[in-house]
This record gives C-alpha cells, sequence and structure tokens, in this order.
C-alpha cells in the first residue's frame, strides 16, 4: 500500500493527464451509445457545415453527419484492433520467445532466423500489400499486423527469459525438481512480465498507427464507416468546407498515441528502476 | 581479415533468405487474393472459357505451386513482373515513369532526416536532463506517434490551404519547381524518421558519454570537439544499423504521403493497384521497395561491423593472442599490423 502511494505522488503531470485521457478514450469505446447516441444512423439532409455550428461543435462531414459523434463511435474500431494486434503478437511474443529462449538449441536457432527475417521486412508496406490483396477486411489486417508485429516481442521475451534463466534461483527450482511448465510460469514470467507489460502497451500505440494508415488507405474499413483513419480521408474531400472532420479525427490519433507512449516511457522508467 | 568475410557472407546469406521469403509472401499474394487467379489475371476484359485457358497457359497456373514460383522468381530476376491488370501494359514499364518522383522525394526526405535527426540527438544527448533535451523528447515523441498521413493532412490544411504558401497537389516542373512541390511532402516524412534518428541517437550517445574514455579524454584536457568526434564514432554502429529501419519507414511513409498530397509516384499507384487488386504492379512495387529496404540494412550491418569499435578490438585481441603464440619467426601473423592502430574504446 505505501508503495503505490509512493509511486503516485512521483507521477509526473503529464503522465497523470495522459492516463486521464487514456480513460476517456477507454469509456467512448465500452459505452459509444451513452456518448453519441445513434452516431451513425444521423439525418444527412443537411449537407456538409464547418466546426461550430449551432448543434455541431465539429460540424458535420460531406455525408452531413456530426463529426464530434462520429469521433466518438470511433473509438471503438480505431481502438479495438491495435488492441488484439498487441494481445495477438506478446501471446506470439511469449510462446515462442520462451521456447527459443529456455530450450536453446534448434527451436531457438529457427525461432531466432525467423524473427531475424521478419524485422528485417519493411512493416507497414507489407501490410498494406498483404492486407489490401487479401481483402477481407479489418480482421485480416488485424491478423496480418499481428504476424508483422510478434518477431519484436519474440525477442523480447527470448532475451528477458535467457537473462533469468542463469539465475540462482531458477537452478535451485530446478534442483527441486519443480516442473517446467510451473517453472516457466510461476517463476520466470512473474519476473519477465513488467518487460512483457510495457511492451505490449507501447505496441498498442504502434498498431493504432498502422492500423489508421491501413484505414486511411480504404482497407479493412468501408467507406463511410466510423473509424479515425477512414475519417482523415473521407475528410480530406470536404477540407475547405469543414477542416475540422479530417483535422479532428487525426488529432484524435495522434493525442491517443502520444498518450499511450508517455503512459508507457513512464512505466518502462518505473520497471528500470525498481530492477 | 577472414572475420570480416566471413561476417559479409553470413550477412549476404540473411539477405538472401529474406528477399526469397518475402518473394515467396508476395508470390502467394495472387493465391490469396479472393477469387480465381486466372480470373483476377483477366481483370476487366471479358471472360471467356477461351481467355481463361490462355491466361492459364501463358501463366503456367496449372504448374503446381513451387514451379510456378520458380517461374515468377526467374521473370523476376529478368524484371519480368507480366503486364498490369488494368492497363495490359508490361508492368516495368508502366510503374518505372512513377519511380522518378518517390526517390527523389525519398531522398530529399534521407538527407534531412539524417541530418536533422543526428543534429537534435546530440544536441539533446550532451542537453540531457535540460530544457533543450525535454523540448526535443517532446517533438520527436510526437513525430513517431503521429502516423504520417495525419501530420500530411494537417500541413497541407494550415501551409496549403490556408495561408497557401505551397501547391496543393501536383509535382510541378524543373528543378525549383519541384523542391516547392515537394517541400510539404518531404517535411512530414522527415518529421516522422528525424524522430526515430534523433531517439537512437541519443540512447546510442548517452552510455558513450558516460563510460571511462570519456572522462579519461576530458581529465587530460583532450578538445571538446575531440571528445564529441570520439563518442560520435563509437556510438556510430546502431546509427548506422538503423538505415534499414529508417529507409522501410520512409517507404511505407510515402505511400500514404503520396496519397495525401496526390503526388503520382510509387506509393501512390501502389495504393490504388492494391485497391484495384491489379496483382502483378503490387507485387513488382512491393519486391522493389523490400529489396531496396533489405539491401540497405545488409549493407549498413556490414559496413557497422567493419568500422565498429568493439568489433575491430575483437579482431585486434585475437590477432594479439595469435601473435603470442607467434613461433615461426619466418611467418608473422598478417593481420597484426594492420590491426595495432585500433579505436578509442
Amino acid at each position: 500500500m505505501n508503495r503505490t502511494i509512493d509511486t503516485r505522488a512521483r507521477m509526473p503531470r503529464s503522465v497523470k493527464i495522459s492516463i486521464g485521457v487514456l480513460i476517456v478514450i477507454a469509456a467512448c469505446m465500452a459505452f459509444p451509445n451513452l456518448f453519441a447516441p445513434g452516431a451513425l444512423n444521423q439525418d444527412i439532409a443537411q449537407g456538409t457545415l464547418p466546426a461550430l455550428s449551432p448543434g455541431h461543435l465539429l460540424g458535420t462531414d460531406a455525408l452531413g453527419r456530426d463529426v464530434l459523434k462520429l469521433l466518438i463511435a470511433g473509438a471503438r474500431s480505431a481502438m479495438v484492433g491495435p488492441i488484439c494486434i498487441a494481445v495477438g503478437s506478446i501471446l506470439i511474443g511469449i510462446l515462442l520467445g520462451t521456447i527459443a529462449g529456455w530450450y536453446g538449441g534448434v527451436a531457438d536457432w529457427i525461432i531466432s532466423r525467423y524473427a531475424d527475417i521478419t524485422l528485417s521486412m519493411p512493416t507497414l508496406l507489407l501490410a498494406i500489400v498483404a492486407a489490401g490483396i487479401i481483402g477481407g477486411g479489418y480482421w485480416v489486417s488485424v491478423l496480418v499486423m499481428v504476424i508483422l508485429y510478434s518477431p519484436f516481442d519474440i525477442r523480447l521475451v527470448r532475451s528477458a527469459v535467457v537473462a533469468q534463466k542463469g539465475k540462482p534461483y531458477i537452478e535451485s527450482a530446478l534442483v527441486m525438481r519443480i516442473s517446467t511448465g510451473r517453472i516457466l510460469s510461476r517463476h520466470i514470467f512473474p519476473n519477465i512480465s513488467m518487460v512483457v507489460f510495457v511492451n505490449f502497451f507501447l505496441n498498442i500505440a504502434y498498431g493504432l498507427v498502422s492500423m489508421s494508415s491501413l484505414s486511411y488507405l480504404g482497407l479493412g474499413v468501408s467507406p463511410g464507416d466510423a473509424d479515425w483513419g477512414r475519417q482523415l480521408s473521407d475528410g480530406r474531400g470536404v477540407l475547405f468546407d469543414n477542416p475540422a472532420a479530417a483535422l479532428s479525427a487525426g488529432i484524435a490519433i495522434v493525442v491517443t498515441a502520444v498518450c499511450v507512449n508517455i503512459v508507457g516511457n513512464w512505466m518502462t522508467e518505473r520497471s528500470s528502476l525498481e530492477s | 581479415m577472414t572475420d570480416v568475410l566471413k561476417y559479409i557472407c553470413k550477412r549476404l546469406a540473411e539477405f538472401i533468405v529474406s528477399i526469397l521469403c518475402l518473394a515467396f509472401v508476395i508470390f502467394s499474394l495472387l493465391y490469396l487474393a479472393p477469387g480465381d487467379p486466372a480470373r483476377s489475371l483477366v481483370g476487366t476484359k471479358q471472360v471467356t472459357p477461351e481467355l481463361l485457358a490462355t491466361i492459364r497457359e501463358t501463366y503456367g497456373l496449372d504448374d503446381p505451386f513451387f514451379v510456378q514460383f520458380g517461374h515468377w522468381v526467374q521473370g523476376a530476376v529478368h524484371l519480368d513482373f507480366g503486364n498490369s491488370i488494368r492497363t495490359g501494359a508490361p508492368v516495368t514499364a508502366y510503374v518505372a515513369p512513377h519511380a522518378a518522383v518517390t526517390f527523389e522525394l525519398v531522398l530529399i526526405s534521407l538527407i534531412c532526416s539524417v541530418v536533422l535527426g543526428i543534429f537534435f540527438g546530440v544536441v539533446s544527448a550532451k542537453g540531457r536532463g535540460k530544457l533543450r533535451d525535454d523540448v526535443i523528447a517532446n517533438v520527436s515523441l510526437v513525430g513517431t506517434s503521429a502516423p504520417s498521413f495525419a501530420v500530411g493532412l494537417f500541413v497541407l490544411y494550415v501551409f496549403a490551404l490556408k495561408f497557401g504558401w505551397f501547391p496543393i497537389y501536383g509535382v510541378g516542373e524543373g528543378f525549383v519547381d519541384r523542391l516547392w512541390h515537394l517541400a510539404l511532402p518531404a517535411a512530414c516524412l522527415t518529421f516522422a524518421v528525424s524522430a526515430l534518428l534523433i531517439k537512437i541517437t541519443r540512447s546510442a550517445l548517452i552510455p558513450e558519454m558516460e563510460k571511462d574514455y570519456t572522462m579519461f579524454m576530458r581529465a587530460r584536457s583532450v578538445p571538446t570537439h575531440e571528445v564529441q568526434a570520439a563518442q560520435i564514432r563509437n556510438a556510430s554502429a546502431p546509427i548506422l544499423t538503423s538505415a534499414g529501419l529508417v529507409l522501410a519507414n520512409l517507404l511505407g511513409g510515402t505511400v500514404l504521403v503520396e496519397s495525401v498530397f496526390s503526388i503520382p509516384g510509387l506509393g501512390n499507384l501502389l495504393a490504388s493497384s492494391v485497391t484495384f487488386h491489379d496483382v502483378p504492379v503490387v507485387q513488382f512495387i512491393a519486391l522493389t521497395l523490400a529489396f531496396i529496404v533489405c539491401l540497405a540494412s545488409a549493407i549498413v550491418d556490414i559496413l557497422a561491423y567493419i568500422i565498429d569499435p568493439t568489433s575491430r578490438r575483437r579482431r585486434m585481441l585475437r590477432s594479439r593472442v595469435a601473435a603470442e603464440n607467434w613461433d615461426d619467426p619466418a611467418n608473422p601473423p598478417a593481420s597484426l599490423p594492420n590491426n595495432t592502430e585500433g579505436g578509442v574504446s
């Protein structure tokens, strides 16, 4: 208990603000209908309105839909994908990274070469090409991203496991004939979980940037969908009439990614201080 | 020298394997695309059974998968990627005119990002903990978090639409006009990529500033610029080897930035060909760009291995060991004299 209070006191203001912003975004993600009821079936008779029009703080888009409502409704589509990417990639990372780090030998060699080769590939480019050609929408894009993101996590987990493997407490666990599964899950995992979690968190920011890049190009989401990347490309057409339509979605992406990064960097610093 | 040669061979082998893997993924795209490959190769033409049969014949679509892959690689080596589905023209001839503007854009951004990234990285490492470090860190945080299309749209709105200082689209005629047209897109790419380089430079340089040799050089009042030169030389390996990552980011970013600024380059062509499912064109562009990235990272890895003081010192130590065991005066180890100059490390 003491420690939690202590770390709160040391938390810089930027981190506090970022956490606040992320909570708001998470709320929009969880309950879009509460904040923006009927965002997707709006009265579309009024055409494009500029920002600060009565009743429409950020104006309306090319279809006459309220931009602020779309922005709130778009949080879910913009964030669910990146979170799934981070989860999928960290799961693969933990599985393959632990196998490579713990067992070594041929498995390590194969997994490490796989990671090396995937790492040397241009991620965003391949994602655009693969997601675009395969088609199949949002979840295919997520799957492609998981495959392209996982080598980072594999490497990270592998080196963390290797670092723990030689320590005395593992040796004593081995001497005590504790089963491998138990050593990995109860002894090693708690010691690498912080590094893994921080990386998981930062991956959300990268995933957000990549996924919104894909949806900006029209891959993964259909036109008119509430999604930040898509809103940017839809809003590009009405940049003259209502710049807020495109710019607000851009700002939403940048602010979210920056906040995730700020919190993630702070956690990295904290975990390196603790160790 | 054998060490260096061995490393070069290993790295080149890795390069060939990655290119083959990439080629395989890119080749499989035709099969991963929904529907019959032959049908998707027909494109907009009227689909008749005879035409499908001819397509199958010319592309060898009835051969086993790996035989087809072999044929495709053979063609790719001779720069033959088939015909564009959209226009029917040979892919290379169709794509080539788009390449120039992209390479100009990438080159300008690369030069700017390297200069700005390393400069601000050094400034921020030197002033670490100070205000200028904080400012640079925050700006580069935004640079790494902001997708290039969002930045692109923002600067397009502010500088081209609101102030009218720059053109909204197009590539311009002549050198100055071209530069003026590419200024905003290049600035967007530079913003993202130099932020990455700032981070890498800073985190490579700070450990060097805390090492003993820095302290000793300071204690012996070696001029500051010499100390800095030694630190930068020692930190150069991670900065150099990030070139692959930098190029990957630039080439990925250019797809988005070109689409924001309507530049008729490779990126825009790739994006529109992806939406059109013009598979041969996509295959050619993707393979070319991936080839550039992989080749560049192989070259810089080899360069970094050659110039890196720690790997050089490893070789020096090994040759010293060889020299100590050396008992044939007529046959001194060849590597000994070359390696004695050593680095600061």
